[in-house]
């Protein structure tokens, strides 16, 4: 990739193209996000933090932030064993598993919400086992976890899938050479080289998690200071004709929203550099 | 070839295989058999009635229209996205860059509030609208301009990295040939980065048709109105109408699954032609 600038002469429609990219960015992204910005400032910042320290938002925010933390770990922990299989192994139907991992971006948001939520119900193929288990899924912070490592399975997977074919076998047979055990060889040299990429993934299933409505309005129940997620009460709220609180909380998911983007860009930069 | 020793003996290699299937099985097909089971429950004429009675009908006209209008803004901005941030280094390009993938990463919710903020009855430009007799917010144009927002990055993520990998010495060649702009990037340009072109708008239209948590804040949710087929499954489900319900997500299950393969046709296709 040439690094040299590009006379603006040589090649033309540089001014028009751009005008037009930041034209759009401006309207259809940058208008409307400022707009709320500015309905957020028009009150005090006491009203600000009045409007998100309420004991319902509290709690709405803590059960999003704490169950999209977990399902992103457990989606990291799912994504590397699927990675793994799919990339290392060869088995009859792997093409088949490989296109379906993307089962979850394709799916409409409430598609997989009625689908997860019927699955799961206590009356559900799964939900009644795992009900006579003692576990109720299904309108628990548990449906919501599963609704979420359902959402956030193919950002770890796909992440992780081009960094694991880029491996070097080189390296591994020097570990074992050197007479480190299988395990060992996975601990020591392969996780590293795959951190960054796994760290990626659970940060994007994370950002996914935080915001989703779709697929867990659903299955959480929306019981108040129980299942009730963020996005959820923003929705709520402005239904109630709260716009000011709607607005309050809809303003702390975007700076949310953007600081995971900044940490992503980072991750990003460090996950190139670590393929080299 | 690898040696022996660093592979996995055979059982842990099987243990691996079969406990992926197993999260495959819970995670991916299952729910995606309960679609097609639950749709089917009351027989194929039950389905076929849920699908094309009139409010389904309008709900899935409506579902196009906000595509096809969606898609091609989307296609065209990706398009001059590629050209001036894949073809030319300025500063602030990787701002722009970040601005343009942020919609990806707000709520859906959020991404649907703004409009309210802006366009509803008490937004800034509410009583302007109302003085006129225009509605954006609980209309199709604000179920429009939602779905453009959330589904705005997808062309310009695949266009505008393969444009910057594909460098400009074409189009110089094309230029020094004595090709004008628009030869120039019709008839070179836009070759190269068609399956990336393609591949963001199978994407795009994936997540416009089946756009949930944006459109359902400024719909309003009227039915035979303003119900998109996602919104229509939700009205049905709230209603009990189970059956109904998972037939219309079936329509949606076959959109995404007919993404899928396209995703996977052109992708392949994309690596065929990779020099």
């Amino acid at each position: 990739m040439s690094r040299r600038r590009v006379s603006p002469s040589l090649l033309p429609g540089f001014g028009p193209a751009l005008g037009v990219t930041l034209l759009f960015l401006s309207l259809v992204v940058l208008a409307p996000l400022a707009a709320l910005l500015a309905t957020t400032l028009r009150g005090t910042p006491r009203e600000f933090l009045a409007a998100v320290s309420t004991p319902r938002v509290v709690a709405a925010v803590r059960l999003s932030v704490l169950v999209s933390l977990g399902a992103a770990a457990v989606s990291a922990l799912l994504g590397l064993l699927l990675g793994w299989v799919l990339v290392r192994y060869r088995f009859p139907g792997r093409r088949l598993l490989d296109t379906l991992v993307d089962l979850p971006f394709a799916l409409p948001t409430a598609v997989a919400g009625i689908t997860l939520t019927t699955l799961y119900a206590p009356t559900g193929w799964l939900g009644r086992p795992l009900a006579a288990l003692g576990v109720p899924v299904a309108f628990t912070p548990l449906g919501i976890g599963v609704a979420l490592v359902f959402l956030g399975l193919p950002f770890t997977v796909r992440t992780l899938q081009p960094v694991l074919a880029s491996l070097d076998p080189e390296v591994e047979e020097a570990a074992a050479s050197l007479g480190a055990t299988r395990l060992e060889t996975f601990r020591r040299v392969l996780l590293p080289e795959l951190l960054p990429a796994l760290l990626t993934g659970s940060t994007l299933a994370f950002a996914r998690g935080l915001g989703e409505y779709g697929s867990v309005v659903f299955i959480s129940g929306n019981m108040p200071m129980r299942t009730e997620i963020a996005p959820l009460l923003v929705m709520t709220k402005l239904e109630q004709y709260d716009v000011a609180g709607a607005t309050a909380l809809a303003t702390l998911l975007l700076v949310a929203s953007f600081l995971l983007l900044l940490v992503l860009n980072r991750l990003e930069a460090w996950a190139a550099r670590a393929v080299r | 070839m690898t040696a022996p020793r660093s592979r996995e003996p055979r059982a842990v290699r099987l243990l691996l295989i079969g406990l992926a299937l197993a999260a495959f099985a819970l995670f991916l097909f299952v729910p995606l058999a309960a679609v097609f089971v639950e749709a089917f429950r009351d027989g194929a004429r039950a389905w076929l009635a849920a699908v094309t009675e009139p409010d389904a009908r309008h709900a899935l006209k409506l579902t196009l229209l906000v595509a096809v209008i969606a898609v091609p803004v989307n296609a065209f901005f990706g398009l001059a996205a590629g050209w001036a941030l894949g073809k030319f280094r300025f500063p602030g390009r990787s701002f722009v860059l970040t601005l343009v993938d942020l919609p990806f990463a707000v709520s859906p919710v959020v991404a649907g509030l703004v409009f309210v903020l802006l366009f509803g009855r008490t937004g800034f430009f509410g009583p302007w609208l109302a003085d006129r007799g225009l509605e954006i917010v609980f209309a199709l144009p604000g179920i429009v301009l939602a779905t453009v927002f959330v589904t705005f990055p997808f062309v310009a993520r695949e266009v505008v990295p393969l444009m910057q990998s594909q460098g400009t010495d074409e189009e110089e060649a094309a230029r020094v040939l004595g090709a004008g702009f628009f030869t120039t990037f019709f008839r070179v340009t836009l070759p190269n980065v068609k399956w990336a072109l393609l591949y963001g708008i199978v994407l795009c239209t994936a997540r416009a048709v089946g756009e949930f948590g944006a459109v359902s804040v400024v719909s309003g949710h009227v039915r035979g109105e303003t119900n998109t087929l996602p919104l229509h499954v939700e009205t049905l489900y709230n209603e009990y109408a189970f059956q109904g319900a998972f037939a219309a997500a079936s329509l949606l299950t076959f959109v995404a699954l007919a993404t899928m393969v396209a995703k996977a046709i052109v992708s392949r296709r994309a690596r065929e032609e990779a020099p």
